[in-house]
C-alpha cells in the first residue's frame, strides 16, 4: 500500500499570553491509500490541532516548530497560503463537528455543494454541475435530491447537514478526509447511519480517512488503524485488534477500563485519577506519570521512546523495557 | 389485601407522571406535539432513565416535571402533590422548590460567569432562607465541593477558570446544597470526556447508594443507562413507548424502536462491530 501522508516528528504550538502551549509534541504518523486511522483521547489533547495543522487552517498564533508534513512525497511544510489552496479539496478535504456552523443558512443546499463542484472544475457547464450535484447527494444518501436542492440548511435534519457537508467535502474527489468528530453532535441512531455511510464511500472511492473521535465505540466500528494521543504526543499507534484487545500503553487501558459499556454493573466505574497536565510547561518526563498507578520512577524522569510491539503496534510506555516488571494488563481480556 | 398492598406500592412513589401532555404551538396551524400522553412512576431511591432520540421529548416532559413549562393536561404528583396545579403549586411552593432539583445539560450557561463557585452554591440557601447547617455559607459551600470532588481552592474562581467536568460538578453542587429528594438531571454528562463522564457517573451512583436519592436521569448513551439506571423509558416522537426494569429492557427489548436503539450503539470490540457492519 502506498503511503499517501506521512508526519515526522511534528510539533506544533501556539504563542499565547501566558507563554508557549505546546499542543502538538513530536508525533510521527503515516495514512496509507485507503485506510480509516482513528485519532483518539480526550479534549485538549491535541487531536484537532493535529488535523488542522495538516490542513494549515490553524490561527495566526500557532506554528510549526519542528518536523515536516509529507503528503504523496511532496513536503508541505512550509507551503503558504496560495500553495495550500491548491491543495485543499484536491488533496485534502475536512469534515467539522458541527454540520450547522460549517453551513452557510442562507445558501440553498444544493447551491453549496455546487460551489465546492465549480471551485475545483472551472470549465463545467451548468447543466453538468447540476448533475453531479445530484449525483453526490445521491452518493451521501438524500434521498429526493432535486427536490432538496433548492432547500435551505434549517430545513435539514441534523443527520441530513452532515451528509451534506459530506457531500461538499467529496465533490473534489479528495484523496485525504479528515473528519473532526463528525457524529458528535448526532443522536446514537443517525451516528450509525452517518458510521456506516463514511466506511460504505471509504470503500467506494478509497479514500484515505483520519477520523479524530474522543468515543472508542465509534472509533471501532469504522477504524482500520488507531492513534492513542496523551497531552499531545502519540502514546500508542496499532490497528484496531492491537488497540482493544491487546492495549499495553496504561493510558489506554484507563480509558477502557473507565467505559460504562465494558463495565459490570453494580461495580464502580475506574477514573483516571487527576487531570491531563497543562501544556504550557509539559513535564520532563512522561506526562501521563503522574497519573499513573503503574509509574516507574524512570517516568518522572525521561520520556519513554516508541517501543516496537509488533510490526503494526507501537507504545511509548516505559513498561515495554526489558528491565521493567512484568503487570499483568488490568484490560484487554475483552475478546 | 390487595387493595393494602397497592397503597403500599403507593407509598413508596415519589414522583407520578400521569398522562402527561405539552404542545408548543408553532403558528396558527401547526403545532408540535412534543410530549403525548406520557405516564411513568419514579419509586424512592430509584434511578429512572429515559433516553431517547433528540426531539424526542425528552427534555420537554422534565421541563414539565420542574414546573419550567405548564403542561397542557395531564398530572405530575409529586409527594401527593399536583405540582400543575397553580394553587397547590403556590400552597407548597417551597417544599416544591427545594426538594426537587434540576441539572442542565450546558454547565457553561447554567452558571452565572459573574459568580464566584462559593456564590453559586450558596445562592440557594439564600434564596429558601435555609440556615447553614455548618455554621456559615462558605463553609457549607466548601462542604458540597468536597462531596463532588473538588477542594476549597475552587471556591474563590469563576466558572470560566474550570474545564466542563468541573463546571458540571458545580452544577451538580448546587443542586445538592438543597438536600433534594429527587434530582432531575437533563443529559448530564453529554458534553464530558470519557475519563470525566466515569467521575460523574460514580457520583451519581454513590448520591443514590448512600443517601436515597431518586434520580430522573435523561440520556442518550445507552451505555450509560444501562451502567446505572434502575428503570428505562424509552421516548419515540413525544411517546413512552417503552418501560421496564434495565436488564430486562436490554435483554428483551419489545418495541421495534428500542431494538433500532441498541442495535445502534457502537461497542468498543471492532470484531463484534465488523460481523454488524456485515449484517447492515
Amino acid at each position: 500500500m502506498k503511503e499517501l501522508l506521512e508526519i515526522k516528528n511534528l510539533s506544533v504550538s501556539f504563542n499565547t499570553l501566558k507563554g508557549e502551549i505546546q499542543a502538538v509534541r513530536d508525533v510521527s504518523l503515516s495514512l496509507h491509500e485507503g485506510e480509516v486511522l482513528a485519532i483518539v483521547g480526550e479534549s485538549g489533547c491535541g487531536k484537532s490541532v493535529l488535523c488542522k495543522s495538516i490542513m494549515k487552517l490553524l490561527h495566526d498564533n500557532a506554528y510549526i516548530k519542528s518536523g515536516s508534513i509529507i503528503v504523496d512525497g511532496v513536503d508541505i511544510t512550509h507551503y503558504g497560503r496560495k500553495d495550500m489552496e491548491r491543495l485543499r479539496g484536491r488533496v485534502f478535504s475536512m469534515v467539522f463537528q458541527d454540520p450547522m456552523t460549517s453551513l452557510n443558512p442562507t445558501i440553498p443546499i444544493g447551491e453549496q455543494i455546487a460551489e465546492a463542484v465549480r471551485v475545483h472544475n472551472p470549465k463545467m457547464k451548468k447543466a453538468e454541475v447540476y448533475e453531479r450535484v445530484i449525483s453526490m447527494m445521491d452518493l451521501v444518501g438524500i434521498p429526493d435530491a432535486e427536490d432538496r436542492y433548492k432547500l435551505y440548511p434549517y430545513s435539514f435534519s441534523g443527520g441530513m447537514r452532515q451528509r451534506s457537508v459530506m457531500a461538499i467535502a467529496l465533490a473534489s474527489e479528495p484523496k485525504i478526509l479528515l473528519a473532526d468528530e463528525p457524529t458528535t453532535s448526532l443522536d446514537v441512531t443517525i451516528q450509525a447511519q452517518i458510521l456506516d455511510l463514511l466506511k460504505s464511500l471509504q470503500k467506494k472511492l478509497l479514500t484515505a480517512t483520519i477520523l479524530v473521535s474522543h468515543d472508542l465505540g465509534v472509533v471501532s466500528r469504522v477504524a482500520d488503524r488507531v492513534a492513542v494521543m496523551y497531552a499531545g504526543k502519540i502514546v500508542e499507534l496499532g490497528t484496531v485488534e492491537d488497540i482493544f484487545y491487546e492495549p499495553r500503553h496504561p493510558y489506554t487501558w484507563g480509558l477502557m477500563r473507565s467505559l460504562p459499556s465494558l463495565a459490570k454493573k453494580g461495580q464502580e466505574l475506574y477514573t483516571i485519577p487527576g487531570m491531563p497536565p497543562t501544556l504550557i510547561n509539559p513535564p520532563k518526563g512522561d506526562a501521563f506519570a503522574c497519573r499513573n498507578e503503574y509509574a516507574l520512577a524512570i517516568d518522572y524522569e525521561e520520556m519513554p521512546p516508541m517501543f516496537k510491539i509488533s510490526d503494526t503496534h507501537y507504545a511509548a510506555t516505559w513498561l515495554l523495557d526489558e528491565r521493567a516488571p512484568k503487570i499483568a494488563p488490568p484490560v484487554g481480556s475483552i475478546r | 389485601m390487595i387493595v393494602k398492598g397497592m397503597v403500599i406500592i403507593m407509598a413508596d412513589v415519589l414522583l407520578d407522571v400521569q398522562h402527561l401532555t405539552h404542545f408548543f404551538k408553532i403558528n396558527k396551524n401547526i403545532t408540535i406535539k412534543a410530549v403525548d400522553d406520557i405516564s411513568f412512576q419514579i419509586r424512592k431511591g430509584e434511578i429512572f432513565g429515559l433516553v431517547g432520540e433528540s426531539g424526542s421529548g425528552k427534555s420537554t416532559a422534565a421541563r414539565c416535571i420542574m414546573n419550567v413549562y405548564r403542561p397542557v393536561s395531564g398530572k405530575v404528583i409529586y409527594k401527593g402533590i399536583n405540582t400543575c396545579d397553580p394553587v397547590e403549586f403556590r400552597q407548597n411552593k417551597k417544599l416544591l422548590q427545594t426538594s426537587r432539583q434540576f441539572i442542565f445539560q450546558d454547565s457553561t450557561s447554567s452558571l452565572n460567569g459573574r459568580m464566584k463557585v462559593e456564590d453559586i452554591i450558596a445562592e440557594p440557601m439564600q434564596i429558601h432562607h435555609v440556615r447553614p447547617k455548618r455554621g456559615t455559607l462558605r463553609s457549607e459551600a466548601e462542604f458540597q465541593l468536597y462531596y463532588v470532588g473538588l477542594d476549597k481552592s475552587y471556591l474563590d474562581k469563576y466558572p470560566y477558570e474550570l474545564s466542563g467536568g468541573m463546571r458540571q460538578r458545580v452544577a451538580i453542587a448546587r443542586a445538592l446544597s438543597m438536600e433534594p429528594e429527587l434530582l432531575v438531571a437533563d443529559e448530564p454528562i453529554a458534553a464530558l470526556d470519557v475519563s470525566i463522564q466515569a467521575q460523574i457517573i460514580n457520583l451519581f451512583k454513590h448520591l443514590q447508594k448512600e443517601h436515597g436519592f431518586s434520580i430522573l436521569f435523561i440520556a442518550h448513551d445507552l451505555a450509560v443507562v444501562k451502567y446505572l439506571c434502575d428503570r428505562v423509558g424509552v421516548m419515540y416522537h413525544g411517546r413512552l413507548v417503552e418501560v421496564a426494569p434495565t436488564e430486562e429492557l436490554f435483554e428483551n427489548p419489545k418495541h421495534p424502536y428500542t431494538k433500532a436503539l441498541l442495535s445502534a450503539i457502537p461497542v468498543p470490540d471492532p470484531r463484534l462491530e465488523r460481523v454488524k457492519g456485515a449484517v447492515n
